[in-house]
């Protein structure tokens, strides 16, 4: 079980979503598939094609940058952060 | 009960929604909606009355937003919006088009997706994607995309489509087969003055004539075309430049439209001598005539993208253009004068004029 902490942007897309979720699963891309059962189309928001993490989105497990097939230890913190741009 | 105009206004912050009043003279301004996505067009839906939105963030991607109270709350979706894990990724939505029996959605890079249960889930038209000369198509300055969508009013086996900068496509059998519809439209661009495709097609508008008379606003020209795209005839004698991007039909006058002629591309591409000016033809492009009553006459150094300019379909028709430096201007008097309906918008990319109960 991870704790996943979502970005106000992402979860203001889903009318209801709490910031903090607690999802399960061994890898990223697990934890991303409990997320969208949890909040059904979270998964495209946050992945691309091929599937990939979206470019601007990052992915940390435990602190450090993670990809789909980041593992996820029990217990493990895991932040969602759009990456910082913008105009 | 009385008709009121809500005009939809996509920009590169939200949408906006602004409420009109029964004269149309006074607006209340809602927004941005949409979390403040880039939105690149807007429509009521007209067999849900749902309010679509199409647009994509540059974190979480394209979506096509839906509001079944006028704005007041939203959910989105991009559920089957993809070419798959093996395809390109999908940058943004430029266009949502409601068809006889289904909306449609344009994006980029260039593509179409179908959908039968109002924008909720979305089916890929592949018979576009599959199209022989898909390997050669170059984007335009704003990129691939699919940007005019055009539904036969009755047919729902008959959709036109224009991309930037390969042309114009008609489907006649729902989607599976697709034929090019550039015959008579210059590209100057190209080395060949007349290509089947690689025409820079800017806007693509069906007139109130049951479903052949097509106008479009190209990057070389405006022209009509009575065949439903089989033949282009150029229009643009009478306009002050060839360029611009936006063009709206009237909603039952299958021979007045308007355009927002810009100066050309490497000069500016903003009103002609920063004086403001609409273009109306009332014969079919035979003649042009300015409206410029109520616009600014000098130093008006502002540009009209290709969604931004949207006619109402009350008597008489109202018309309306956003400016990519967020001016919003109306006319009650179908386009012979304006006043501006709103400033200080964030850029203006669309326009839509709903009409509501």
């Amino acid at each position: 079980m991870a704790d996943v902490h979502l970005p106000r942007s992402l979860v203001a897309l889903f009318p209801g979503a709490p910031r903090r979720v607690e999802a399960h699963g061994d890898t990223v891309a697990e934890v991303i598939a409990d997320l969208d059962a949890q909040v059904p189309g979270i998964r495209n928001r946050l992945l691309d094609a091929g599937p990939s993490i979206r470019t601007h989105i990052n992915v940390f497990v435990s602190g450090e940058r993670a990809t789909l097939t980041t593992p996820v230890p029990p217990g493990a913190v895991v932040h969602v952060i759009p990456a910082v741009s913008g105009g | 009960m009385t008709e009121r105009v809500a005009l939809l206004v996509g920009t590169r912050k939200g949408l906006f929604v602004l409420d009109g009043d029964a004269d149309r003279k006074t607006w209340d301004v809602r927004g941005p909606l949409c979390d403040g996505w880039p939105i690149h067009d807007a429509i009521v839906d007209p067999a849900t009355g749902a309010v679509l939105a199409a647009g994509g963030s540059n974190w979480y991607g394209p979506a096509v937003w839906r509001s079944d109270d006028l704005g007041a709350t939203w959910s989105h979706s991009s559920e089957g919006l993809t070419y798959g894990d093996d395809g390109p990724k999908i940058a943004t939505v430029w266009n949502v088009t409601a068809g006889p029996d289904a909306v449609y959605a344009g994006v980029e890079p260039a593509g179409l997706f179908r959908s039968g249960d109002g924008a909720v889930t979305w089916q890929h038209v592949e018979g576009l994607t599959n199209h022989p000369t898909r390997p050669e198509w170059q984007p335009g300055n704003g990129g691939l995309c699919l940007h005019s969508i055009v539904p036969h009013p009755t047919d729902t086996d008959r959709v036109w489509v224009g991309i930037s900068a390969v042309g114009a496509f008609e489907t006649r059998d729902g989607g599976a087969t697709w034929e090019l519809r550039n015959k008579g439209v210059r590209a100057d661009f190209d080395p060949n003055p007349e290509p089947e495709f690689g025409q820079c097609v800017h806007k693509l508008v069906m007139a109130a004539d049951g479903g052949e008379l097509l106008y479009q606003q190209n990057h070389c020209g405006v022209y009509r075309s009575a065949n439903g795209g089989r033949q282009w005839e150029e229009i643009t004698k009478g306009l002050p430049t060839q360029f611009g991007f936006p063009m709206a039909a009237h909603p039952r006058d299958p021979k007045t439209v308007w355009t927002i002629p810009l100066s050309e591309p490497d000069q500016g591409r903003f009103m002609p001598d920063g004086h403001a000016g609409v273009y109306r033809t009332n014969d079919g492009g035979d003649t042009w005539k300015r409206s410029d009553a109520g616009l600014p006459k000098e130093h008006a150094w502002v540009a009209v993208l290709r969604e931004a300019m949207a006619v109402d379909r009350l008597d008489p028709v109202g018309v309306y253009f956003g400016t990519s430096t967020g001016q919003l201007y109306g006319s009650r008097d179908e386009g012979k004068t304006w006043s501006i309906v709103a400033d200080n918008l964030p850029a203006i990319w669309s326009v839509e004029a709903a009409v509501v109960d």
